[in-house]
């Protein structure tokens, strides 16, 4: 362990573990959470850690306050995060609103299971994909990200605080149970080598400082509580002092339009994938978190056999990389899309294939991840074999 | 003024008179935003003195106003945060007492205060209101009860009295109301009182040694909703419900909280129930 309390070097944990890790590398000094299987682990996790780094782990009395107490502690000044499952990620979508509305960085992990409902606790599913998307009530843009291992548990963690500050929005880490559970080697850096985005805040008197206008990019600086700047924040429309405006379409237009850019037309800066054999590809396998990992295999099974198949692994889900689907879509016959559900991402595959390729989708129902030759039997159809 | 959500600067009140002008000053005013009012409460109601007694009992604590977060949640009530010229959250309906349980501990410097209605903190909130209360948590919760639900129109609310009528409960109410102080006593708050909006001076002498106390400590204000309680309970004006507390209201210090239900026309026990000493959250994390 380092001075700061942060870990360094290498480890054999669990995904779950590592993502904990990884929100206290990051600077993460606030964790509040409630348990369920199977993201508890970063919540013991958590409360085990938070003491020797100075930081607070609260358990709450459920995921609707394990949410707001993680927006608070964000305009208190800290890092802050929480991590749950389906039925919490549900409590949570309420308060994942206000944090968008309010522009609150801080970290929400689902650690997928099989659903709906209480549905199968302790196994994995990827059911919640467009829940991530549009589960909080009215129109806004997210942010969410796919880990495909115990690695990018601690990789991805970083990646969403550090993107959480950058456009001052809470920022989903849509893990699975797979990969929250999977022990591996994980490679802990020096904090020191990590490079960490630091809340951005004002450098105008309290008077000049308008908490909502959007400078640079579009995201405002962030002053939190007792900084001496009289902040106003709410849940209600409002204009850029932070004042409710709820008798204006304009001042909704301007507020919207502004939340929705600050992500949309950033997104270069924010998508990340990762492929192999894109190149020669006819076929495309597109996937993320256990499923992009179970599709490699297949995918090297298909190639052995001589087809032309690449893979896409999308590390981001949200926003969706839509300008390389497209791009893609000119030039291949087919999307093959596994997910542990009955489609979800493999909708907005579709979406932006826009009838120049066919889009395959391989469904599971959950509680398992897919047979590999399930995904090469699809794989072959795609390719007319 | 019944509403759904209201413009920041109504034009006119629901019985067609135009606002009164603002005065140029307020003794108030350092402690409000300016820019915001007027306020949206109708003519009668009691928010107005439930607010002036906390900031009057704000000044008189000796706390620094830049170091004082006010959180409310939904509702008439939950505005009383968009006035306050402080650090000020209005969060989601029912959700004030966890965001500023996050807000406290990421910053124990900071006095954090909710300030919020009792729809707003007893019905949705109800859970976090009563495990805020277990944890002794370092919050001062101040909860303007005026029997119903005003923002949106008048139901029925959790305290709502027996026999009470509302608009969700046109002949009467057939359920039992909480009773907070009974409550907020048994959950574990260290402090609690209960006082009407009549009572300016007890209830701003109250709402210091609350803002003072160590832990979770709680004022339950009775508040007069003229424009709903007050219209739906034959009560029509604000003056005619402060003389219904003038009435009813009997001062009774250290009172059994669990002897002091509020009932249609009964008596309402008003005063200090609670104020014990005990470890705060922040006191027992010191280990
Ligand atoms: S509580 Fe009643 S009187 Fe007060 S502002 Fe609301 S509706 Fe009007």
């Amino acid at each position: 362990m380092t001075t700061t309390g942060a870990l360094q070097g290498e480890y054999f944990i669990s995904g779950d573990e590592a993502c904990a890790e990884a929100g206290i590398s990051a600077g993460c000094r606030f964790f509040a959470g409630y348990p369920i299987t199977p993201a508890t682990e970063i919540a013991e996790r958590m409360a085990e850690r938070m003491p020797d780094v100075g930081g607070v782990y609260i358990q709450m009395e459920d995921e609707l306050a394990s949410m707001n107490a993680v927006l608070g502690a964000a305009w208190g000044g800290a890092k802050a995060m929480t991590a749950t499952s389906g039925p919490g990620f549900s409590l949570m979508m309420e308060n994942l609103g206000l944090g968008i509305m309010t522009e609150t960085p801080c970290v929400l992990v689902n650690v997928q299971r099989g659903g709906p409902s209480t549905g199968l606790p302790t196994l994995v599913g990827q059911g919640d994909m467009m829940q991530a998307r549009w589960g909080s009530h009215g129109p806004y843009e997210i942010i969410a990200l796919c880990p495909s291992s115990p690695q990018e548990m601690f990789d991805l963690t970083i990646e969403a605080f550090n993107l959480s500050e950058k456009y001052r929005t809470p920022v989903l880490l849509m893990a699975d149970e797979a990969v929250g559970h999977m022990t591996e080697r994980v490679t802990i850096p020096p904090v020191e080598s990590l490079k960490l985005y630091p809340r951005r805040k004002p450098t105008v008197p309290p008077e000049q400082y308008r908490p909502f206008e959007g400078e640079a990019n579009g995201v405002p600086a962030m002053a939190c509580a007792g900084e001496g700047y009289h902040l106003h924040v709410t849940g209600l429309t409002h204009d850029e002092r932070g004042y409710p405006a709820t008798s204006s379409a304009d001042a909704q237009a301007r507020l919207i339009r502004r939340l929705i850019a600050k992500i949309r037309d950033n997104r270069a800066d924010i998508i990340r994938t990762e492929s192999k054999w894109l190149e020669d590809a006819e076929v495309i396998v597109v996937a993320y978190g256990i499923s992009a990992r179970i599709a490699l295999w297949p995918i090297e099974m298909a190639r052995a056999e001589g087809l032309r198949v690449g893979w896409l692994k999308l590390i981001t889900a949200w926003p969706f990389a839509e300008d390389l689907i497209r791009e893609l879509a000119a030039r291949v016959k087919a999307f093959v899309v596994p997910e542990i559900n009955y489609g979800q991402i493999a909708l907005e595959v579709e979406r932006c294939a826009a009838g120049k390729a066919r889009t395959l989708l391989v469904p599971h129902a959950g509680g398992d991840v897919h047979e590999p030759h399930v995904i090469l039997e699809a794989i072959r159809g795609a390719a007319g074999r | 003024m019944v509403r759904q959500d209201e413009p920041s600067t109504p034009v006119e009140r629901m019985d067609g008179h135009e606002l009164a002008e603002v005065s140029p000053q307020h003794p108030m005013d350092r402690l409000l935003r300016r820019d915001r009012l007027p306020h949206i409460w109708c003519p009668g109601c009691g928010l107005g003195t439930a607010l002036n007694c906390f900031l009057n009992a704000l000044i008189q604590s000796g706390l620094d106003p830049d170091q004082v977060a006010v959180v409310s949640g939904i509702g008439c009530t939950g505005r009383v945060a968009g006035y306050v010229a402080m650090d000020s959250f209005h969060t989601t309906h029912g959700r004030a007492i966890p965001f500023a349980t996050g807000l406290k501990l990421a910053n124990p410097k900071l006095k954090v205060v909710v300030f919020s209605g009792d729809g707003d903190l007893i019905a949705i909130g109800g859970n976090h209101f009563i495990h805020a209360a277990r944890r002794n948590m370092d919050l001062t919760v101040i909860c303007v009860n005026n029997f119903i639900y005003g923002m949106t129109g008048g139901q029925l609310a959790p305290t709502t009295p027996t026999d009470a009528r509302t608009s969700t409960s046109p002949t009467g109410n057939r359920d039992h109301p909480f009773n907070l102080a009974y409550l907020a006593a048994a959950s574990g708050a260290a402090y609690v009182a209960r006082w009407t909006t009549l009572h300016v001076r007890r209830l701003q002498r109250s709402l210091c040694e609350a803002l003072l106390k160590p832990g979770f400590s709680f004022v339950e204000v009775i508040s007069p909703c003229p424009t709903l309680y007050g219209r739906w309970n034959k009560q029509r004006s604000g003056l005619e419900q402060m003389q219904y507390y003038k009435d009813q209201s009997v001062i009774e210090h250290g009172a059994d909280p669990r002897q002091a239900d509020i009932t249609l026309g009964g008596q309402i026990v008003v005063g200090k129930f609670v104020d014990i000493a005990k470890p705060s959250y922040l006191e027992l994390q010191k280990g």
